[in-house]
């Protein structure tokens, strides 16, 4: 009995220092940013200007180079992510081509992003160079579209692992129905697995968006690191995350430091409401399917 | 296996003792490698430990004013407004001073001279190809291409980028009125790499790249630089010669000072000190007396003795001008008032 209680005990109190832990990091992230919230207030969004000389800080360019990596990063990679899930759990169920594509797959996952930013420092960035030369715009090779296809990389492993699972989830009683139906691999995948593992997939594609989202050193290697407001998918451009990282150590002035938390506040909203749409859409679709 | 064990404690705890106090330190980056070459160095003669955090300048002032370290360092001197946060007077001892290069990538590598207005007008964005009239001017027998500029500027906030903006606001005034100098500034071109190695791994990769590097990067990586026109008129190659000759000028007694645009008439004028800063009476740094004398001493081998180990890494020793400067700042370190060196 004591034991029990002790246990109890023990769980819920890990279970509050989490609890204390992100509310502390937020508190902390709005006292840090007080002095700039007083000075920019809400302005500070839509502020294009980021000069840390006459001390004017906005965050659009960074939110606009955020919101344009992950999105893109998410549209290459879903191609790619649903063959790998539909691969591994319609088409080769076992076997050594299942298990080489998973191996492959969970290493892409626990590669550090420092690596992937190598990665592509010395493999995309040439080629994306010459994609530049070819259509006469000013070859940097870095830039948004370059950070684009490497966090589209670094995401694919999380979207499939998931799709993966949702998918092997999906009653064998339906799917062998189908199949005793005469149904082809094709109308069972379009018809029966798809319609039913909808709702985890997107899951999938969300955490994977939320992560490339919240990604730092990989983009910081590869988007160009400029301040101002990208005018196309090539252009340079920064992330938030890769904002404060560059910026922060050496941050003396206290406005300076106040806008770079000011930022962080803003990734941390924006993480937390993307988890939250996405959350929200995952039982809407979860609904639907079970009427 | 006990006794053993308590012997091993024993010397553990005596050793400790008897050797002298640890110092810790946090700052700049820049000067890492050769403080950490000295520091090692220092102990072997001394036994004196000494910690340095590399956390960057910014931080190693912060840590200084509350008083967590024994001494700070920095890329650029504290200005006049932040001095007042300290409660008690600190000093600036500069140790060694660093070159920023400009290197570059060009198809078969020609050798560069450049002007400072040329520098200014390919930072502000003004001078797009490297065959552009006014390099041709001052490199005629240079094959330069029709190419377009691509210029590379450093991503992290940074003492480099600090000297030498602070440079490009002495010779341009449209760049102090458009730009400014700072740590991190809004540049009007380029792109932005992290770090040192960020910087110099772009110009080594993309043709056509111009950035601004410190010296030890551009010879470690083969990459090539400019010589540049100074404030005389001589065209300097940057080398720890010429950027020692850069300190032989007229310098302030608090020698907070940015070199950048010397007057030394061979001096690469691209180049600035970095510091060690520390409260001039250690009493109010919270140091104790064996640690104050400890570090009195480290920062005086640093100055002298420890001089030669720059060398080696590239960083250029202190000028005979600037040391006998230094020397008097010193002397002033004291603690509640007793003066530490004789």
């Amino acid at each position: 009995m004591k034991a029990d209680k002790f246990f109890k005990f023990f769980l819920f109190l890990c279970g509050l220092l989490i609890i204390i832990l992100a509310g502390g990091i937020f508190v902390s992230l709005i006292s840090g940013s007080f002095y700039a919230v007083k000075s920019f207030g809400l302005g500070f969004v839509l502020g294009k200007i980021w000069d840390p000389v006459s001390e004017k800080f906005g965050l659009l360019p960074f939110l606009t180079g955020t919101f344009l990596t992950s999105i893109l990063a998410m549209l290459i990679s879903i191609p790619f992510s649903i063959s790998i899930a539909l691969l591994l759990g319609v088409y080769y169920k076992d076997g050594f081509f299942n298990k080489i594509l998973s191996y492959t797959s969970d290493l892409l996952a626990g590669v550090p992003s420092v690596i992937y930013g190598f990665w592509a420092l010395y493999f995309l960035v040439p080629i994306v160079r010459k994609l530049e030369m070819k259509f006469n715009i000013l070859p940097y090779g870095v830039g948004i579209f370059t950070s684009s296809i490497v966090l589209s990389v670094m995401i694919i492993p999380f979207t499939s692992s998931i799709a993966k699972e949702v998918i092997s989830m999906v009653p064998a009683n339906l799917i062998e129905g189908a199949y005793s139906l005469g149904a082809t691999t094709y109308d069972v995948v379009k018809k029966i697995i798809i319609p039913y593992s909808r709702s985890g997939i997107l899951a999938g594609i969300l955490l994977s968006f939320g992560r490339a989202f919240g990604e730092t050193m990989a983009v910081t290697m590869v988007i160009g690191n400029s301040n101002s407001m990208p005018e196309n998918l090539f252009s340079l451009g920064n992330t938030m995350a890769s904002l404060i990282a560059n910026e922060f150590t050496e941050a003396t002035k206290d406005i300076h430091l106040s806008s770079l938390i000011y930022v962080a506040v803003w990734l941390f909203l924006l993480s937390f409401v993307i988890n939250y749409i996405g959350n929200w859409i995952i039982k809407k679709l979860s609904v639907d399917v079970s009427k | 296996m006990k006794k053993l064990f308590f012997i091993v404690l024993f010397f553990a705890f005596f050793s400790a003792k008897i050797f002298a106090e640890d110092l810790t330190g946090a700052g700049a980056t820049f000067p890492y490698p050769v403080y950490s070459k000295m520091f090692k160095e220092y102990y072997k003669i001394s036994g004196v430990k000494v910690n340095y955090q590399a956390i960057g300048s910014g931080g190693g002032i912060r840590q200084l004013l509350s008083k967590t370290v024994d001494f700070g360092a920095s890329d650029a001197y504290v200005d006049d407004e932040d001095l007042k946060k300290f409660d008690s007077e600190i000093i600036h001892i500069p140790i060694v001073s660093g070159a920023v290069v400009l290197a570059y990538n060009i198809p078969g590598s020609p050798k560069l001279k450049l002007t400072p207005e040329i520098i200014a007008g390919i930072f502000l964005g003004k001078i797009k190809k490297w065959n552009n009239p006014a390099l041709k001017k001052e490199n005629p027998k240079a094959n330069l291409p029709s190419m377009k500029i691509v210029v590379v500027h450093r991503s992290d906030g940074s003492g480099t980028t600090f000297i030498f903006t602070d440079y490009l606001c002495k010779v341009s005034k449209e760049w102090k009125n458009k730009v400014g100098r700072g740590k991190a500034v809004n540049w009007p071109v380029g792109m932005g790499a992290k770090g040192n190695p960020g910087v110099a791994g772009m110009i080594k990769q993309i043709p056509g790249t111009i950035g601004y590097i410190e010296l030890n990067y551009a010879v470690e990586n083969d990459i090539n630089f400019a010589e540049v026109k100074n404030k005389s008129g001589n065209f300097v190659k940057p080398s720890v010669k010429s950027v020692e000759l850069a300190s032989d000028c007229d310098l302030p007694d608090d020698m907070r000072i940015n070199l950048t645009n010397t007057s030394s008439k061979y001096g690469y004028p691209i180049s600035g000190f970095t510091w060690i800063l520390v409260y001039k009476d250690l009493y109010n740094g919270k140091l104790n007396r064996s640690k104050a004398d400890a570090l009195a001493n480290l920062l005086w081998w640093m100055t002298h003795e420890g001089q030669k180990f720059a060398l080696e890494l590239n960083y250029a020793p202190l000028s005979e001008n600037a040391l006998k400067k230094t020397e008097k700042l010193l002397k002033a370190v004291n603690f509640n008032g007793e003066s530490l060196l004789k």
